[in-house]
């Protein structure tokens, strides 16, 4: 699919998208440093917004930007709440191993 | 342009995959923030220069400040001294910089007159960006005020000391 004025193929943006998500997906599945898991995230939370762009570029209208302007907040106020866990988890265990949290065991 | 397009995507995944096989918090954190300078330029060159200056403004500026801070917090001790004269040494620097110094010469390729010229028509500025979101978007933007207000709150509460809430156990 070309559109006029999109400097690359969509497929080709996609397609980066998708590594950058799964390489934010790896990063989820194998650190167990709660730090590294929220950046991890921020990759992810970014891919999504990088689609969300691309269509609205493909399309020539502004709804993409403004889900990325949404999405900007959603990170925002997830990093917010993130980081207060981060520092509790800290105090509590004085250290960021996510696998120290397993009291349910489930 | 194109060319510009596919170079930025590569150094985006080549710090994405330096962020996950991280060692060092900061260190994740600076290629965390070539990634995000990456994708700015790459909205700017799809034609979305709002939300590429959002991304470099919002995302590499505010919300990595937050996570440095965190991590300015949490590392303190003896040990920290002897860390901090390690990563005086220019070697840490060298990958993002190096990664940094290609994204500023493209920018630096695309403000030449001849690349601007070429730069498609079909660009969305902030003024559609911003009708669009106190138009039709106006309930969207009433929650994400919300959200925000809430998150305010939350992360308030959750970082008190513990020493002023007694009935909890430590």
């Amino acid at each position: 699919m070309e559109s006029p004025g999109l400097v690359i193929p969509v497929e080709h943006g996609l397609l980066f998208a998708a590594v950058l998500f799964c390489i934010g997906l790896a990063g989820v599945l194998t650190r167990r440093n709660l730090l590294f898991v929220l950046m991890s995230l921020e990759l992810m939370l970014n891919a999504v917004a990088f689609v969300f762009v691309l269509a609205g570029a493909v399309h020539g209208n502004a709804d993409g930007q403004v889900m990325f302007v949404l999405i900007l907040t959603l990170a925002a106020a997830e990093v917010a709440i993130a980081l207060a866990l981060v520092v509790q988890l800290y105090r509590r265990r004085r250290s960021l191993d996510i696998d120290s949290l397993d009291g349910m065991r489930g | 342009m194109q060319l510009l397009f596919y170079l930025s995507a590569l150094i985006a995944l080549l710090a994405a995959w330096r962020v996950i096989r991280g060692v060092n918090a900061v260190h994740a954190l600076l290629y965390l923030i070539v990634t995000l300078l990456a994708i700015a330029l790459m909205f700017f060159m799809l034609g979305a220069p709002f939300a590429a200056a959002l991304e470099v403004i919002i995302y590499a500026g505010a919300i990595m400040v937050l996570m440095v801070f965190v991590i300015m917090m949490l590392n303190q001790g003896d040990s920290a001294v002897g860390q901090e004269r390690a990563w005086l040494s220019g070697r840490i620097w060298r990958g993002p910089a190096l990664l940094c110094a290609v994204l500023l010469a493209q920018l630096g390729y695309l403000l030449l007159p001849a690349a601007l010229a070429s730069g498609d028509a079909a660009a969305v500025d902030a003024v559609a960006v911003g009708r669009a979101l106190y138009g039709p978007y106006m309930l969207l933007v009433e929650l994400a005020s919300m959200l925000l207000l809430a998150a305010l709150v939350g992360a308030w509460h959750l970082t008190r000391a513990l020493k002023h809430r007694p009935r909890e156990e430590g």
